[in-house]
């Protein structure tokens, strides 16, 4: 494997609800014997990322997914012919299916990606978790999809209050009758569209997950994580690694029944039994991969490895008790900056 | 001991414990941090008791009393669990 290498990386949105770009470069970064130059990917003028010179050595606008993919790969055959790009990381789920899509052209390109397979995304989407569970032999609370608010009466005589309202991508909300059902439905709805997903909802702690699988049904890497401090965007602000056995467990199972291939952060809770549910599978690196990181396992610069074919051994161990604890920071930014990148789309 | 420390529990001479299973901390005053090490060095609370008392100018009933407490205490934290 080459010893400098060029890798695009989008999700640099570093805000309340961060995007995990910059984690995820810091993990490049730290990568011991390879020289990374990062090429931001942003889909807005103000994502934090594109102004942290120090982490990220230069930027380009692309066109939203939603845009189509060819204008997307388009944008990136340009950006390549500039960059000479090696890889490319993308890290928002809104834009995975398009990547996923693109990848073997990029392949083509001599871009590598290191992304879950088509089905493997699209079979633990949020509104077919339950029948994922059922077919991996995981516990997933009981939800349906709904297209229409008009089946919410009839849909809620499966389940008990509370039940949690979820978006198909983002967000989620804790239902306690069928009013708060009808509110939620619509504040969804109207950010991200249809279907909402309604899902039984299990008391208990929730716990997270980090974890790389090789496509071929081995864990190379699982960091559990606790939340210690959440927004009131329900994001992670602390949180700490965890020893905790049944998490690892569960997430072995997962990746060895579905053969994951790339990063993933899965969301577990425990109920007053101890009985782990399965409650969300995201298809790549979490904001708080770099916690992982620090505790010893650098997945991102090993799903780069194993995109280069290169032979990795499953990390075996990682600090217990390790916490990150984010902060905020006003970054002086220069006008020339912002109107570079506003208006030539490069910075 | 009826009641035994989960074994991964760690505790710091300040007082800090931390479950790592669940990422839940608490802290404990000094003679708690002296009950969770002897918990974890002998096997009744016989032994635990008399360690106190001789430790500390205290009569037995109101150890036992504070003990079982105690131990009550850390088992509604998950901290410990029946033997």
């Amino acid at each position: 494997m080459k010893k400098q290498l060029t890798i695009a990386v989008s999700g640099l949105n570093n805000t309340d609800n961060p995007g995990p770009g910059i984690p995820v470069i810091r993990a490049l970064k730290d990568w011991k014997g390879i020289d990374v130059r990062i090429i931001g990917i942003s889909y807005d003028h103000l994502e934090p990322g594109l102004y942290m010179h120090d982490l990220v050595d230069k930027s380009y606008s692309v066109p939203f997914p939603s845009e189509g993919a060819d204008n997307l790969l388009l944008r990136l055959e340009y950006i390549h012919e500039q960059e000479q790009l090696d890889f490319i990381f993308p890290n928002f789920d809104a834009e995975l299916f398009t990547f996923i899509k693109l990848a073997p052209r990029l392949e083509a390109m001599g871009i590598k990606t290191y992304l879950p397979e088509l089905e493997q995304f699209e079979e633990r989407q949020k509104y077919r978790l339950y029948e994922y569970g059922e077919k991996y032999g995981l516990n997933v609370p009981k939800s349906t999809t709904i297209h229409s608010i008009s089946e919410v009466p009839e849909v809620l005589k499966q389940f008990e209050f509370p039940v949690v309202v979820k978006g198909k991508f983002y967000d989620a909300y804790i239902a306690y009758n069928q009013e708060q059902v009808y509110s939620y439905f619509h504040k969804i709805q109207a950010k991200w569209g249809l279907p909402i997903i309604l899902q039984q909802f299990v008391y208990g702690n929730e716990y997270n997950v980090t974890a790389l699988g090789d496509g071929k049904g081995n864990t190379i890497g699982a960091v559990p994580m606790r939340k210690k401090f959440i927004t009131d965007k329900g994001k992670a602000w602390a949180g700490v690694t965890l020893d905790e056995p049944a998490l690892i467990d569960m997430t072995k199972k997962l990746i060895s029944a579905s053969k994951w291939r790339g990063g993933m952060e899965i969301e577990l809770i425990k109920d007053k039994n101890n009985k782990l549910f399965l409650v969300e599978i995201n298809p790549r690196f979490p904001a708080w991969v770099y916690l992982p990181v620090a505790a010893g396992q650098n997945m991102p610069a090993a799903a780069v490895k194993l995109a280069f074919g290169e032979n990795v051994n499953a990390f075996t161990t990682y600090d217990v008790g390790k916490l990150f604890v984010r902060y905020s920071f006003d970054n002086i930014v220069d006008l020339s900056d912002f109107q570079k990148i506003s208006t030539i789309g490069e910075l | 001991m009826r009641i035994k420390l989960k074994s991964n529990i760690a505790v710091s001479d300040n007082g800090f414990v931390f479950d790592p299973a669940t990422g839940d901390s608490y802290s404990v005053n000094p003679i708690g941090v002296d009950i969770i090490r002897w918990m974890k060095t002998y096997d009744t609370e016989a032994e635990v008791i008399n360690q106190i008392i001789e430790t500390y100018d205290i009569d037995s009933k109101t150890v036992e009393k504070d003990l079982y407490d105690f131990l009550n205490l850390l088992q509604n934290y998950q901290l410990a669990e029946n033997a």
